[in-house]
């Protein structure tokens, strides 16, 4: 694991007294850091750990960047569920630098950022939204003046840590989907040497984002990552692991067109096209619009936001996809039946053709005439007849 | 038994076959168990494709088949690459027909009889024959890239495996899962390849069918009993070896031919 330095800045008051000033009690508090410690599966001793943490620590300085997405990412993490996640994330924690929710613009703001990038140089956490153009120079996204690329591969410079929120980020989601026009380029793929966090979904849910944040605030170090660097608390399961409709998958009972009685009974979606099984998140369990529903509980099957490539992956509504290179709507078995039957055929015709070109060779050949054998000994009549 | 003998009541211008013991018994049982699995992982693959309609209006609790239906998938995928992690094991212990340098054609012995089968079998452009006891060298190559596609669906079917298992041994290939970009793109690979199998098969009995029919050498028996019925010459050239033969001694030297 990384272990980071501790991000503590000097001076001013804690997280926790920025929140009491608020007037959170502390009964919300302690609520609040036991929720968080759920979500990512700390034991129960690690509540204190995250008290603790909010208790002593300061603010954390967050360098927030938008590049080629649609902000559902901000807009998932500002309606999380509770209000201090919004509190100590948005107003305390910090974000020294974010283009949707600061008040400074132009000169100002990009000033702001420098400064936080120069002042904490190596403590504060680079928090990217969206996917980084490399086409023509990375003219399809520029900030300042200057191209996606620059200004991340700058502002990594002096990071601590990456964390790439969303399928934009981690994926290039939408915008990198064939023919990806703009080359759009997750995140990972133009950093090297810092320790990247790929939040995925699109967008991810908040309790994710503000779960992965109290992590990092807590302990001081990367969550456990699995191998597409994702937090594997929040990304060890598939939403089909963690489904309220996989009985009725085990039980063979599948909701075969939207509308009917199956759909009715709530039987699951996998023959609707469900990628359920193939994404790794959290929506089962979490859920989202506080944990009031997700989109299998709505009726509707998984698209697999949080995998790479889920728009290349369509249709939505069928398990096997279309077959890239061969038409929109042809898939695997389609292909395979084409060739399964081109083969009988082919075996066919060469029957006929072995049966002209090598009937020589087919059947008897000289001197092996069975009739030059002598006549088989008398067996039939020697078997006893059954009453 | 001599030919003589059991060749006393025909034409002495009969041509005179040789019984020659091809398929160990061990090559046999791989060979069975092997088709065995592919059917079983074919039908249980497909039917996880595209599950039937069996039943509805009824509760999840008094069902389970289509859990049952995958158990078998992965049951048969553990018999299957172990077995197959045998047949690599024989290549080397085998007999000169089992063993593994024959399914690469890096002599030039064995890429002329590629050829030659293409002219003579698959085109059917030419007629001589082939000096092949064991499999042709065509065959043998097909079986190289037959094997090929076996590791491909290992990998990839463990791979998505891992996933739903704490065994160690899925958890081997779960590094495939990012290699591929993910599991919906693994399952779709790891689906085409299934009609690799498919379509393998129907190359495979057909040809079966064609050199027994053509050649009589017993071809389709040989996979039952081991035996093939070869031209006495056809021992003397290629068809007896590609390579030299390893020091190692013949299993039961002296045994005779069972009657």
């Amino acid at each position: 694991m990384n272990v980071l330095e501790s991000p503590t800045r000097t001076g001013g008051p804690t997280i926790w007294e920025e929140i009491r000033a608020r007037g959170v009690s502390r009964r919300d508090f302690i609520k609040f850091c036991t929720w968080m410690s759920a979500y990512l599966g700390l034991e129960s001793s690690g509540v204190a750990d995250v008290v603790k943490a909010l208790e002593t620590k300061r603010r954390m300085p967050v360098v927030w960047l938008h590049f080629q997405e649609c902000t559902c990412c901000s807009e998932s993490f500002i309606r999380s569920s509770h209000p201090i996640v919004a509190d100590i994330l948005l107003d305390k924690v910090s974000l020294d630098y974010t283009e949707t929710l600061q008040a400074a613009a132009g000169f100002q703001a990009e000033e702001c950022m420098h400064r936080t990038m120069k002042e904490s140089r190596g403590e504060y956490l680079l928090m990217v939204e969206g996917s980084v153009p490399m086409a023509d120079d990375g003219a399809y996204c520029c900030i300042g003046g200057r191209s996606a690329l620059e200004i991340v591969q700058e502002a990594a410079e002096g990071a601590k840590a990456v964390v790439a929120w969303g399928n934009c980020a981690c994926a290039g989601c939408v915008q990198a989907a064939k023919p990806n026009p703009t080359q759009a380029t997750p995140i990972h793929k133009v950093i090297t040497g810092k320790p990247i966090i790929n939040v995925q979904g699109c967008p991810p849910i908040a309790e994710v984002m503000a779960g992965v944040v109290v992590y990092l605030l807590t302990f001081d170090r990367i969550p456990q990552l699995d191998a597409l660097g994702r937090p594997e608390a929040f990304y060890s399961r598939r939403v089909h692991d963690t489904c309220y409709r996989r009985p009725y998958y085990d039980a063979g009972l599948f909701v075969e067109s939207f509308g009917d009685e199956n759909a009715r009974h709530g039987y699951c979606l996998y023959k609707m096209g469900c990628r359920g099984p193939t994404t790794y998140n959290s929506c089962g369990i979490i859920r989202w619009n506080n944990g009031v529903s997700y989109p299998i509980q709505s009726g509707h099957g998984c698209i697999g936001c949080s995998e790479a490539g889920f728009w290349d992956n369509g249709p939505f509504y069928q398990r096997l996809a279309s077959f890239p290179g061969f038409g929109i709507e042809t898939t695997a078995d389609q292909i395979g039946l084409a060739v399964g039957a081109a083969t009988i055929a082919g075996a066919a015709a060469h029957a006929v053709l072995t049966n002209v070109r090598k009937h020589h060779e087919i059947g008897e050949q000289p001197g092996e005439s069975a009739s030059l054998a002598p006549p088989p000994a008398v067996a039939e009549s020697d078997e006893p007849t059954k009453e | 038994m001599t030919p003589e003998a059991s060749t006393v009541v025909l034409s002495t211008a009969a041509p005179v076959f040789k019984r020659v013991y091809v398929w160990e018994l061990p090559v046999r049982v791989y060979h069975w168990l092997n088709a065995l699995c592919v059917l079983v992982l074919t039908v249980t693959g497909i039917l996880i494709a595209h599950p039937p309609a069996l039943a509805s209006a009824t509760e999840a609790s008094f069902s389970y088949w289509f859990g049952v239906n995958r158990f078998i998938h992965f049951a048969a995928a553990y018999v299957f690459f172990f077995n197959f992690a045998f047949r690599i094991y024989w290549g080397f212990v085998g007999n000169q027909f089992s063993d593994w340098r024959n399914f690469l054609p890096l002599r030039r012995a064995q890429f002329r009889q590629v050829w030659s089968v293409l002219q003579v079998d698959v085109l059917q452009a030419k007629n001589r024959p082939i000096e092949a006891i064991g499999h042709n060298a065509l065959a043998s190559f097909t079986y190289f890239a037959m094997f090929l596609v076996f590791l491909f669906q290992v990998v990839s079917g463990f791979a998505m495996y891992a996933s739903m298992s704490k065994a160690w041994f899925p958890q081997l290939f779960a590094w495939a899962v990012p290699l591929f970009g993910g599991d919906f793109s693994l399952r779709q690979w790891h689906y085409l390849a299934m009609w690799f199998f498919i379509v393998f098969t129907i190359v495979h009995v057909y040809l079966v069918f064609y050199h027994d029919y053509v050649e009589g050498h017993g071809v389709m028996s040989s996979m039952v009993g081991g035996w093939k019925f070869v031209h006495p010459e056809m021992l003397k050239g290629n068809g007896r070896s590609w390579f030299p033969l390893s020091p190692r001694p013949p299993r039961n030297p002296a045994k005779p031919p069972p009657h």
